[in-house]
């Protein structure tokens, strides 16, 4: 069963609620999207742990409703990479 | 699941690098996996593949194993790394060769 973009934004922004969600549908079938996560929250922590806290916002459905979700994520400067 | 757990404790402590992942190296069952495995052939490294397809109770015990709902994964040394995402955004920076290639064993 595929999502909706902002499905999976709203989700996101409902566990990290300062983060700045990007979502791109890849594909164009609901079902491979990008996601760039953005949030303050995410200072400090390791690569593993900020996609961790996205994985655990999606719960289930990562994996499952939602097959494919390519992810990059950030604290807002400094922390790119 | 306890058992899993010994499993693969003993699966990423056995090689330095191994990544559990859908098919093999030389037929990927998956666009994801395919990617991890061209980054590892880029750095010239060996690594370990575990098929998870093979083994319904390591593709479950994985995701519980490294709390990460996807697969790929990477392990080196015995440290989880991360998905394809990951590796590609370390490969990208240099990171990861540095992560593979330190203290030779």
């Amino acid at each position: 069963m595929p999502m909706a973009a902002a499905e999976i934004e709203q989700l996101i922004r409902a566990a990290i609620p300062d983060a700045e969600v990007t979502i791109t549908d890849l594909a164009g079938d609901g079902d491979h999207y990008a996601a760039r996560v953005v949030s303050p929250a995410f200072a400090g922590l390791a690569r593993v742990r900020q996609h961790q806290r996205v994985y655990a916002a999606l719960g289930h459905r990562m994996g499952n409703e939602l097959h494919a979700l390519q992810l990059t994520t950030a604290a807002p400067s400094g922390d790119e990479k | 699941m306890t058992d899993v757990k010994a499993r693969l404790a003993e699966l990423v402590g056995k090689h330095d690098v191994v990544l559990f992942m859908k098919g093999t190296s030389l037929f990927p069952q998956c666009g994801f996996s395919s990617r991890a495995v061209a980054i590892l052939d880029h750095l010239e490294v060996p690594f370990e593949t575990v098929d998870v397809l093979q083994d319904p109770e390591i593709r479950q015990g994985i995701k519980e194993f490294s709390d990460w709902p996807t697969v790929p994964q990477l392990y080196v040394k015995g440290e989880f790394v991360g998905g394809s995402d990951i590796m590609m955004e370390m490969f990208e920076s240099g990171e990861l060769k540095q992560l593979v290639t330190a203290e030779p064993t």
